[in-house]
């Protein structure tokens, strides 16, 4: 090491090469697979390769009246050969195809298997009168405008979905009807609940730090131990047993039953009582620990500074010490209310069926209905939510505040 | 079947990778030994018991037994891999109309089986034969309630029974359920649910019950909710109902009337080399008095006519086959619900989150 100090450039080639396997590894493992999750909520590829014919016969349809014979010929043919390499293949396509145009239009399900089916045999004259003979709904725009809004390769279909708003045939916005409406007032109760959730877990959270941080060296160990021992539980094991202890004839309510404090059992489970209860228990631990961290490095000189100027306990608090611990209060609670937002298991099993948030919302559609366009547009939404809420956090607060001084 | 989900990805991803593997069809596939699949577990066990064995010492031939979760993406994989080693499938009756439509399916061949007229007509279709038949039923703890509901509308009456319900969270089987409670037939309910002003009759019904369900979603899970007392009464799968009796000493009770019952069928998949011995052995146990073997085991009706002749009155009386309980029953619509369940699970959603 003649030179002694390395060129800058080269300082920064050799920092770019340590780091350069944990940006692949991120990327490669983190990035490139949600990146490609997330893709589904806008990718159309079930019907355009289908009904190629008939996609492109419609793409100049203005959408006002029924497309002509040019695209009952073009569904017609493109029917015939996705049948028969479905018959040869078993790939299921015309199935996926309607099982995606259902999801815009109910009946579509039994409908495009149905026409497939019937056009696979010869007939003389005009495709029109031919496929309207099988299913008279042909003749209507909506099933048309379906398969124009289905024909990709991206669409806003699912994002416009989880938004309760849809497109008609021509292409403009409107909302959803009233009874099928569904994601705002869900992505209002998810936030609502956070916001519930970070609350409960500040009031208890900031006295038990305060708690630890003022203890004598002996019992912080017991009290830490206490605030620690739940985290390191799993966290489906921790919201079974509030299942156990919250049933109708489970510990609480034979324990009240016994003192004869209630007649009948109390309904605890299955309402959002309890999930609020369980989430708190959870979550607690990430309310505490930062707290205590910037109670923890706090100059207790000051407060003591403060009260021995002239000012009560409370306004030394209110003045000095809150102000000083308020990083620790500002990162608990952002990393509480961001988890709250993912919060699945909890209030599956704790819940009442009211008290889903979002993230029940990606599994039904994912796992349940195997609808994963929607799954990914509700990701989305959750990401949004959260990126919102870091950027009015970051123009509030500001992130480097968020380190203990 | 009844169980479902998890699983259902594992035995796909077994299934691709079994299919991936170089030479493992083709070369095979000539003369490789009968291979039946079906649901495993007690359910399986009674199969081997009553039908496989019997079989294989019967025609002298060997039988390869196989399991899975269902999900019809498990048979497309299959065929589509053109290295399919599966020959006769126990399949739900989604999976029988879903494949059947995209010829994934033999047709079958009734007449080396039998005949269509040897079975029930509910078994009958184009590409199957009808295998078990199960219900969702009316099941209440009789330790709890010795008198307990006689119908549908009785479960929706809190005032004479007081307590929780328990009902599937989804809108299949709950909203005909309402329809039902509501004073509509059978026969009329399918129709209805195809109207709107029928699926708000069915909702506006729910909304009497509404503050008053605890929803399930795995069949495991109403025998719990009730042997727990967390619901006076629930929908479940009689099967299970039975088996709580039966294995876990409890005395559920059942009420029959109106129960919606469905089939699960055996299938022939498409190119099959083993067709003619797959046929053999559902002709064998197409029998009735084969197929009496398998109630007393596990409580699901079968449906070969004149089999319940040979079954001990006391376990016919538990099956959704006998005369008592199947008057009445509904059976549940998969056509229906493929076109409409996107639609309606929205509505269901909606609703059951307000």
């Amino acid at each position: 090491m003649a030179a002694g100090v390395a060129t800058p450039l080269k300082a920064r080639l050799a920092a770019a090469a340590l780091v350069a396997p944990l940006l692949l590894f991120l990327l490669g493992v983190f990035v490139l697979p949600i990146g490609a999750f997330l893709f589904r909520a806008v990718q159309e590829s079930d019907v355009a390769p289908v009904l190629p014919r008939t996609v492109a016969a419609l793409s100049a349809w203005d959408g006002a009246a029924p497309p002509g014979e040019a695209a009952f010929a073009a569904l017609v043919e493109d029917l015939r050969e996705a049948r028969a390499r479905d018959q040869q293949s078993g790939g299921g396509e015309v199935a996926r195809a309607s099982a995606r145009l259902n999801a815009d239009l109910p009946g579509f399900r039994s409908l495009l298997p149905m026409t497939a089916r019937r056009v696979a045999a010869p007939f003389e004259g005009e495709a029109r009168a031919a496929v309207l003979a099988i299913s008279e709904e042909w003749g209507a725009i909506a099933p048309w405008a379906a398969i124009r809004r289905a024909g990709g390769p991206v669409s806003d279909f699912n994002l416009l979905a989880v938004l309760d708003l849809k497109r008609d045939a021509t292409g403009g916005l409107g909302t959803a009807p009233p009874d099928e409406a569904i994601f705002r007032a869900i992505l209002w109760r998810t936030l609502w609940m956070g916001v519930l959730a970070t609350a409960i877990c500040l009031a208890i959270g900031y006295p038990l730090a305060w708690l630890i941080a003022t203890a004598p060296p002996r019992a912080v160990p017991w009290l830490m131990a206490g605030v620690l021992l739940p985290f390191w539980t799993s966290l489906i094991v921790r919201t079974a047993a509030w299942m156990v202890l919250l049933q109708r004839e489970g510990v609480v309510n034979a324990a009240l039953g016994a003192l004869r404090l209630v007649e009948e059992p109390l309904p605890l489970l299955f309402n959002r009582g309890a999930v609020l209860l369980a989430m708190v228990h959870i979550l607690l631990p990430f309310m505490v620990l930062p707290i205590y961290a910037s109670l923890k490095s706090l100059d207790w000189r000051l407060p003591r500074a403060a009260v021995s100027l002239g000012a009560s306990p409370a306004r030394a608090f209110r003045r000095v010490t809150l102000p000083l611990s308020l990083p620790g209060v500002g990162a608990g609670c952002l990393l509480v209310f961001i988890q709250a937002l993912g919060f699945y298991v909890t209030p599956a099993l704790l819940g009442g069926a009211n008290d889903q948030m979002l993230p029940y919302f990606v599994a039904f559609y994912a796992s349940r209905t195997v609808n994963w366009g929607m799954a990914a547009a509700l990701s989305c939404l959750i990401l949004a939510a959260v990126a919102v809420i870091l950027a009015v956090y970051g123009r509030l607060v500001g992130f480097s505040r968020m380190r203990p001084a | 079947m009844l169980r479902r989900g998890f699983g259902a990805m594992l035995a796909l991803g077994v299934g691709i990778l079994g299919c991936g593997l170089p030479g493992a069809g083709g070369a095979q596939a000539q003369g490789r030994d009968l291979t039946i699949v079906s649901w495993g577990g007690a359910y399986q066990d009674a199969q081997r018991e009553v039908f496989f064995r019997p079989w294989q010492q019967q025609s002298q031939a060997r039988l390869l037994e196989e399991t899975w979760d269902g999900g019809v993406g498990v048979l497309r994989a299959k065929i589509q891999s053109g290295a399919n080693n599966w020959d006769l499938v126990q399949v739900e009756s989604e999976e029988l109309l879903l494949g059947c439509e995209e010829g994934l399916f033999e047709k079958m061949d009734f007449a080396a089986i039998g005949g269509r007229d040897h079975y029930i007509p509910e078994a009958v279709s184009e590409c199957g034969v009808g295998n078990i038949l199960y219900s969702f039923v009316l099941a209440y703890d009789r330790a709890r309630m010795p008198e307990g509901p006689k119908n549908w509308a009785e479960f929706f009456d809190t005032a004479k029974f007081p307590g929780k319900r328990g009902l599937r969270r989804g809108p299949k089987v709950t909203l005909e359920i309402a329809l039902l409670a509501d004073g509509v037939a059978p026969s009329e309910v399918y129709r209805l649910l195809g109207t709107n002003a029928g699926v708000d009759r069915a909702f506006r019904k729910l909304d009497q019950l509404k503050k008053d369900i605890i929803w399930w979603e795995r069949g495991s899970q109403p025998p719990q909710l009730l042997a727990s007392g967390e619901v006076a009464m629930t929908n479940a799968y009689n099967g299970r109902i039975s088996a709580a009796n039966q294995n876990d000493g409890r005395n559920f009770g059942i009420a029959w009337a109106g129960n919606v019952f469905t089939l699960d069928s055996w299938v022939i998949m498409k190119g099959s080399p083993n067709r003619q011995a797959a046929l053999d052995f559902l002709k064998f146990v197409g029998q009735p008095d084969r197929q009496a073997g398998l109630p007393p085991r596990i409580p699901y009706g079968v449906t070969a006519k004149g089999a319940n002749a040979g079954l001990p009155p006391a376990v016919l009386a538990n099956l959704p086959t006998a005369p008592e309980n199947i008057e009445g029953a509904l059976q549940l619509n998969d056509q229906f619900w493929l076109d409409n369940l996107d639609k309606l699970n929205q509505r269901f959603n909606n609703w059951v989150s307000r």
